[in-house]
């Protein structure tokens, strides 16, 4: 071990506090969508920016592991790029931008485009692990209500979206029932991503560090979206493709290009996106471009 | 001084890193129930424990988690040596136990009187080391649930008699539960409450 890293345990965590969210993490299995409790640990990172998901992965991570940090799909935006330096430095760890190389992918708020495969975790930063808590605000009776598997306010809640909106409205953070029993909060991720949760050959974890739980969902397991007969759940689609890489059916962000209303729209899965330009696919921006260079 | 100073002996010789690679295989094992693992690194546990019962005790039990010992492990000194190396309690009461080591070949009645957590929160439950004699060999047994794609057949020699029938009583407790981790020398396998066992 080199002599600047001497200051920390390796991963930051003393093994104390590894110990103890490792029994979290073993419990959170095998009670797939129940929240465990923690002792959530001060990060020398601010609430909010994924001190649950680091401590996740600091319990985890081991000198094989190769990690990938995302932040609404891109590699390359702040909460990514100071993640993974922070397990640079601290735990030595090789990291990676692809998908399909990363043995540990921690995430805010997106699921990989590219299907996850055995042997894969995924880490989820958490901001508010309740999914009953913006309809019941005590702990008491949000921790009763899951005792009894008593979710009739949730179902009253989309049924309300219907009768205001003429649809359910939520578009993210959308409640999935884990394995037919618990209501879970799958982090706030677009609801585009629900479908990748169910039956995932991925393990995945969840963190949520000010709220001091986390919660797992096992591989090859059950996620169902809540929704209702005639009014069944539905995802996000697009009118149009990527316009850097071509791609359709995947999640796309709109980029504001000028003030008179110019726009693009690209793949929110940064290296989804470069992957498949690399393979030749070109959207409809880069197109000319390209034209232009031959 | 204690007579017994082999009790001070033994534990990981790299104790973060070793402790690391057992904590992923008991994650790996738990999200994917039935499949074995074998623990590579020596605990330097004395007998009766065996290796993968003595780096699970070392990597996961500490001053926060009592431990409850089966008769055989009492009257020997696994528990002065999970003591010194991992802090952990002795527990006489089960329910009050986090972690529970049974021997191979003991005499199990019940899970009852160990603590399945309570409806709030079911995560308060004894997880129990189970020593049986092989696993990959002897008798076949199918599991399903969570975890596993289908269903998978695991095979285990020297499963206590009364398993399957106290497995079949936990199961609709369901949020409770304990979960089990069989081990056998240095491999072992993990049971989520979730799993569903058949003969």
């Amino acid at each position: 071990m080199s002599a600047d890293l001497a200051t920390y345990n390796f991963a930051y965590l003393d093994e104390q506090t590894k110990r103890m969210i490792r029994r979290a993490i073993l419990k959170a299995i095998a009670i797939p969508g129940y929240q465990v409790p923690f002792a959530s640990r001060e990060m020398p990172m601010p609430y909010g920016w994924g001190t649950g998901g680091v401590q996740v992965t600091a319990s985890i991570i081991g000198p094989e592991d190769v990690l990938k940090v995302i932040d609404q799909g891109a590699d390359d935006t702040t909460n990514a790029v100071s993640i993974r330096a922070f397990f640079q430095k601290v735990a030595d760890v090789a990291v990676t931008t692809h998908t399909k190389d990363a043995t540990i992918i921690q995430t805010r708020h997106r699921i990989p485009e590219q299907k996850l495969t055995e042997g894969q975790v995924l880490v989820y930063q958490v901001p508010i692990p309740e999914p009953l808590r913006f309809l019941e605000p005590r702990e008491t009776e949000t921790r009763k209500m899951h005792a009894l598997e008593e979710y009739g306010l949730m179902h009253v809640k989309l049924y309300e979206d219907i009768a205001i909106n003429g649809r359910i409205s939520k578009t993210y953070a959308y409640p999935v029932k884990v394995d037919g029993r618990y209501v879970m909060d799958p982090s706030p991720t677009p609801k585009f991503d629900n479908p990748k949760m169910h039956m995932s050959d991925a393990l995945q974890l969840f963190g949520a560090g000010r709220e001091k739980r986390i919660y797992a969902v096992p591989p090859h397991t059950e996620v169902v979206s809540l929704d209702f007969e005639d009014y069944p759940f539905e995802i996000q689609t697009f009118e149009q493709d990527c316009a850097l890489c071509g791609a359709h059916g995947v999640y796309l962000d709109e980029v504001v290009l000028d003030d008179k209303g110019g726009r693009m729209f690209v793949c929110s899965d940064t290296d989804h996106c470069e992957d498949r330009r690399e393979h030749g696919h070109v959207g409809a921006m880069l197109a000319p471009n390209q034209e232009a260079a031959e | 001084m204690s007579a017994n100073t082999h009790v001070f002996t033994g534990g990981f010789s790299d104790p973060v890193f070793q402790s690391q690679s057992v904590f992923r295989m008991l994650m790996d094992g738990m999200a994917r129930p039935g499949s074995v693992h074998a623990v590579e690194h020596d605990a330097g546990q004395p007998d009766p424990l065996g290796t993968a019962a003595g780096a699970i005790a070392l990597t996961l039990c500490d001053h926060d988690t009592p431990v409850w010992l089966s008769a055989g492990f009492s009257k020997s000194s696994v528990g002065e040596w999970m003591g010194f190396h991992s802090g952990a309690s002795l527990t006489r009461e089960k329910a009050e136990a986090r972690f529970a080591f049974v021997e191979a070949g003991a005499a199990l009645s019940s899970f009852g009187l160990f603590s399945p957590g309570t409806q709030e929160y079911p995560d308060r439950s004894t997880t129990l080391v189970i020593e049986v004699a092989a696993l990959g060999e002897g008798q076949s047994f199918t599991l399903s649930g969570p975890g596993i794609l289908q269903s998978k057949s695991v095979e285990i020699t020297g499963l206590p008699e009364a398993f399957l029938r106290l497995w079949a009583d936990n199961r609709p407790l369901f949020p409770r539960g304990v979960d089990v981790i069989l081990t056998a020398g240095r491999s072992f396998l993990c049971l989520p409450r979730t799993t569903k066992i058949v003969a």
